[in-house]
């Protein structure tokens, strides 16, 4: 556990927000993401309980990664997860039902969705625990920020509102809230996001990687 | 003398045709229903047309750009997808609604996946398909065209695929409700038949498209001329089924093709959600062209057999 780099605090809680987001990036978790996001409010609700589910087993998985055994690790974090999803789902049905209602089956799904049992994997078990907290809100708010975004884009197209307030569009295009219109919105961000975030230069392939280039001499003319 | 003896990879011989002289024989055989839909829906159909092809040519010449490609406006692609796509259009349609459907057709279902060539799915069927989806009341609102009634102002009314009351002849000529292009049999079948002549594309997929629509017709009890005639079922099978970049190379996946489009039109028109299911059929069967192509593959004269069959051969 020694030989994983240490980083600061505030650097594992922001780089999900953007940087390694776990939705946009790492396109974990798409299930929610493509079913939920019809409304802003929506996103948000999911959002925020998958955080609270993430920094709950981050910090449980972390406290007990040298008691675990490694042989049943998977169930052990599921029971943990489990846990958690079944305090918010209560918490949830008593406090906001409408929300409750609206997210149906998928809050109870958060139990199985990948970026939570990856986080546990990947994180919380090989590091102390106030990384992991910070680790688990980071990659929760980041993956609230991407249903937030695609909520909002998908509101405003497809029924005219925001946060279910009417804008008074007279026509909205209602294949926005439908699923073809949930992979599109997506396909969007996330071309967005790798133009942002990776800034990778283009790639020019050129006369010195051409297998041809000893027949036309490196005249060139090939490109299109 | 070298210069003479150049050695280059195949093709050795080159014809004169070209992308953009294909187009044009395209849109030459899309004038009569073009100058039909003008005859019954009057100007605001040329309109609409105007619209939706200096939507494309623009979209696509802004994506090429904006991409840093090659400009590829000139080969007239553009221009066909926006007359197809205004052709599927009911006359009534708002202007902007238009262009959202041509900036689709070009920029999402065309130049994304790489420009002329490259494109899985046909750009002016799922142009149709957005607007269908998203403004589905304003895409089902069919004007009937001028001469239908004497009386003044547009008038709307259901297609004839679900009212079922118009003749024979006013199916044949056009003078129902329905979309620009798709009314006027019998402007579809002239410029089918000069795409035909002029072997720009070859019968077996409208062949088998319409055949198999009427064939299930038939069998199911239905009215074989009133299902073929009505709703977009020409159009589609002349001027989609036969796209170039969309459909399958061999004439063996031709056919399968159209046979694939007609059952799943059947289906969506006899049991389904939707009045009319032709451009869902194509689009279906555009994704399962790659697969088709495979199926079908031509084997070269004189091409041995895999090693496969040769060991259980020797044995």
């Amino acid at each position: 556990m020694a030989d994983i780099k240490q980083h600061s605090n505030w650097y594992e809680f922001t780089k999900g927000l953007i940087k390694e987001n776990p939705n946009l990036v790492s396109l974990l978790g798409m299930c929610p993401t493509l079913a939920v996001t019809t409304e802003a409010i929506n996103g948000i609700g999911m959002g925020l309980a998958t955080t609270f589910v993430l920094v709950g087993s981050n910090l449980v998985i972390s406290l007990l990664k040298n008691v675990i055994p490694k042989q049943v690790k998977l169930p052990a974090y599921i029971v943990i997860i489990a846990g958690f999803v079944t305090v918010i789902e209560m918490l949830m049905h008593g406090f906001i039902p409408s929300l409750y209602s609206a997210l149906g089956n998928f809050l109870s799904l958060i139990v199985v969705n990948c970026i939570i049992l990856g986080r546990a994997e990947m994180f919380a078990s090989k590091n102390k625990v106030l990384p992991s907290i910070c680790d688990g809100l980071g990659m929760g708010l980041g993956f609230t920020l991407s249903l937030t975004l695609m909520g909002s884009i998908r509101e405003l197209i497809g029924s005219g509102s925001i946060f279910g307030i009417s804008l008074g569009i007279p026509q909205s295009m209602t294949l926005f809230i439908m699923p073809a219109g949930g992979f599109f919105v997506l396909g969007m961000i996330i071309a967005v996001i790798n133009k942002v975030a990776k800034k990778k230069p283009p790639q020019e392939m050129g006369c010195k990687g051409c297998p041809n280039a000893s027949t036309c001499k490196g005249n060139g003319g090939c490109e299109q | 003398m070298s210069k003479n003896l150049t050695v280059t990879s195949s093709p050795h011989r080159r014809d004169s045709i070209s992308t953009q002289k294909i187009m044009l024989m395209v849109i030459i055989a899309l004038l009569p229903s073009v100058v039909a839909s003008a005859i019954y829906f009057g100007g605001r159909a040329i309109l609409l047309i105007a619209v939706c092809v200096a939507t494309c040519v623009l979209t696509e010449f802004i994506c090429r750009k904006l991409m840093k490609r090659n400009q590829t406006i000139s080969d007239l692609s553009a221009c066909v997808t926006g007359i197809l796509l205004a052709l599927n259009l009911p006359v009534t349609l708002p202007i902007w609604e238009a262009i959202i459907g041509s900036f689709v057709a070009i920029a999402v279902v065309k130049q994304l996946f790489g420009g002329i060539g490259q494109n899985f799915a046909n750009p002016a069927i799922v142009g149709r398909i957005v607007l269908m989806l998203s403004f589905t009341a304003d895409m089902t609102t069919w004007a009937i065209p001028k001469y239908y009634q004497a009386s003044e102002g547009v008038i709307t009314g259901a297609t004839p695929l679900v009212s079922g009351d118009s003749s024979y002849m006013d199916l044949f000529l056009g003078n129902v409700g329905g979309c620009l292009g798709e009314t006027s049999a019998l402007a579809i079948l002239i410029g089918g038949l000069f795409l035909i002549v002029m072997r720009v594309i070859t019968p077996s997929a409208p062949i088998s498209f319409i055949g198999t629509v009427a064939l299930l017709t038939f069998i199911t009890g239905g009215d074989v001329l009133y299902q073929v005639l009505a709703g977009g079922l020409l159009l589609g099978a002349f001027f989609m089924a036969t796209d170039y970049s969309t459909t399958p190379i061999t004439e063996k996946g031709k056919i399968i093709f159209g046979i694939g489009c007609g059952i799943i039109t059947f289906v969506i028109r006899n049991y389904g959600g939707y009045p009319e299911g032709v451009s869902f059929s194509i689009l279906l069967m555009n994704i399962l062209t790659p697969y088709i192509d495979r199926l079908t593959m031509t084997k070269p004269v004189g091409a041995k057999y895999p090693e496969k069959n040769k060991e259980e051969v020797s044995k």
